[in-house]
């Protein structure tokens, strides 16, 4: 493009069209994220202080009603708030370990293929794979099997401890890959320095690798809670109805019941008590050393 | 500690392995395996309501996938040139479009369309000719955007990320012999980004394939294979459900393994 005859004009013109590309480079998940996520979140909040219309819906209002009916759904606050830190805490248990090998124990030539294993899991159907489980815990899997030793009667499925299995299958890779990231990045050094100055291998563990990985424990943690506080296939599929989550609540309520106004304050109530668990686990993490980015693939 | 770990694995990859096995079966029951057999995969692909919630899932999984890998694409690049406030802002939406969990973003676009539809389709029927006037409902577009949001957002993280380690000094080379902007988009950064975009598409295709919870509220009358899947399931447990896993299973693993071998080239092959 031939230069304009005024300088300063032209420059200003070319400031503009940069401008205007950038503009144009953005607008698209601009307007996608207005209109999809900030504006979806303001109706609901909105819905959220309205009333139940008589025939269901919405209808207008100013009221704090449906959250002082949160009560309503006791049970399925509770079963959340018991089993989402279960579930994270018995994710982490097993995790843990698993990441600790691959990232400091594994051979060299293994560790990007186990490591793909590991994150394949994740991104295959979590309805496949809790489906597997029913599969395998309902009545003509391992209850089949143990009758053929003696051992009748034996209820697996619809329990608490096959949601809880069902968690720790559907999380675990969730869980390993930030501990992982955190422990890969570790300075091995340090774990020399203190062996050479004389710390036994579990003091070694406890104040430097354990110390140096909380970070990718705490991302770990938090991702897996916050994404089973909104879990609603597991408890439904391995729960059987028995295991009631907040997901399940707001099905029934926007599905079924047709009850949008409290179903929108449990949504927001949800979404409040994600934003405090992440924030308490990035100040944990932070205060423990500088804050880690999570690669989820 | 190395026994632990191959018990985790075991355990990660036995029940699909099962799934599989179990598919092959001649027989009813899953507590035995009386003969092996494809008949499963036959009586699946001959149920027309699986098709078509089959064929429903791949169109929309692979819309909302280019429209994410483009608009991904396309704002990744934007916030390399912006201020870090206009960033951070993103950022922060982005990050919310991904771990919000998936049961409130469907409520939540499920609310704001009903709401949007009430007062677009009367003023539509006010404005239209005759008397059909076109009605918006959820179905097909809903899904498409609200897999789409968490897509893009994944999109523009990885590109994004791609696009942070690319040489500087190669794109300021090319300015330098007086390549045009767009040559050099063309030329040195579109090729070096090339492999995330593709693995970015292929997550978010994966994604919107694999969602259930999503779907569930933003389907309108439309249904999706896992919407099917999710149906027969509390049904009864039937072989012909682990014929359509299996092959739900293999294809999201191809897919995964493609998306990882795109993103772990370093240069495009020429």
């Amino acid at each position: 493009m031939p230069a304009g005859s005024q300088p300063a004009f032209s420059m200003r013109r070319s400031l503009f069209r940069k401008n205007l590309v950038t503009a144009l480079l953005l607008a698209p998940a601009a307007v996608w994220l207005v209109v999809f996520l900030v504006l979806p979140f303001v109706a609901i909040a909105i819905f959220s202080v309205g009333e139940r219309a008589p025939e269901g819906g919405y209808q207008a209002a100013l009221t704090l009603a449906q959250y002082a009916n949160l009560p309503a759904r006791a049970t399925a606050f509770w079963n959340t708030m018991v089993l989402a830190p279960a579930g994270a805490l018995a994710c982490l248990l097993v995790a843990y370990p698993v990441a600790y090998y691959l990232a400091l124990r594994a051979p060299q030539r293994w560790r990007l293929i186990l490591l793909a294993l590991i994150v394949i899991p994740f991104w295959t159907s979590l309805l496949m794979r809790t489906y597997a489980w029913m599969y395998i815990l309902g009545g003509r899997g391992i209850p089949a099997l143990l009758a053929y030793v003696g051992i009748e009667d034996l209820r697996l499925i619809n329990t608490p401890g096959a949601v809880l299995l069902g968690i720790v299958y559907g999380y675990l890779p969730l869980m390993i890959l930030p501990i992982y990231v955190s422990l890969e990045r570790l300075d091995r050094r340090l774990l020399e320095a203190s062996a050479d100055l004389g710390a036994t291998p579990l003091s070694t563990f406890l104040s430097v690798t354990l110390r140096l990985s909380l970070p990718g424990v705490m991302t770990g943690f938090s991702l897996v809670m916050i994404l089973l506080l909104g879990e609603y296939l597991i408890p439904t599929l391995l729960g059987g109805g028995k295991v009631f989550f907040i997901g399940n609540a707001l099905v029934d309520l926007f599905l079924q019941s047709r009850n949008w106004p409290f179903g929108s304050a449990i949504a927001i109530t949800l979404v409040l008590v994600s934003v405090v668990v992440l924030i308490v686990a990035n100040r944990i993490s932070t205060r423990l050393s500088g804050a880690r980015r999570v690669d989820l693939i | 500690m190395r026994a632990f770990v191959v018990a985790v694995f075991a355990f990660l990859y036995l029940p699909i392995a099962l799934v599989v096995l179990f598919s092959f079966n001649a027989g009813h029951h899953a507590s035995e395996f009386t003969g092996f057999s494809a008949q499963w995969y036959g009586k699946a692909l001959s149920n027309p309501f699986l098709v078509e919630a089959l064929k429903n899932s791949l169109f929309i999984a692979t819309t909302s996938a280019l429209l994410a890998a483009f608009c991904g694409t396309a704002a990744a690049l934007g916030l390399q040139r912006v201020g870090t406030r206009t960033r951070a802002l993103f950022d922060a939406l982005l990050g919310a479009a991904i771990v919000v969990p998936g049961v409130v973003i469907g409520i939540s676009t499920l609310v704001a369309l009903v709401q949007l539809f009430a007062v677009v389709n009367p003023f539509l029927a006010s404005l239209w000719p005759t008397d059909q006037p076109p009605r918006l409902s959820l179905g097909y577009g809903s899904i498409i955007a609200a897999h789409g949001l968490f897509s893009m957002a994944l999109v523009t993280m990885i590109v994004g990320t791609r696009l942070s380690s690319l040489d500087r000094n190669l794109v300021e080379a090319s300015s330098d012999l007086y390549a045009t902007p767009l040559t050099t988009f063309r030329s040195i950064v579109l090729p070096q980004i090339m492999p995330a975009i593709i693995a970015g598409f292929l997550l978010a295709f994966t994604f919107s394939f694999d969602d259930f919870i999503i779907a569930f509220f933003v389907a309108g009358a439309q249904t999706t294979l896992p919407i099917y899947v999710f149906a027969s399931i509390r049904r009864g447990v039937t072989p012909e459900i682990n014929a359509i896993a299996t092959i739900v299973l293999c294809a999201s693993v191809l897919l995964v393994l493609l998306a990882q071998w795109q993103l772990g080239r370093r240069k495009p092959s020429p």
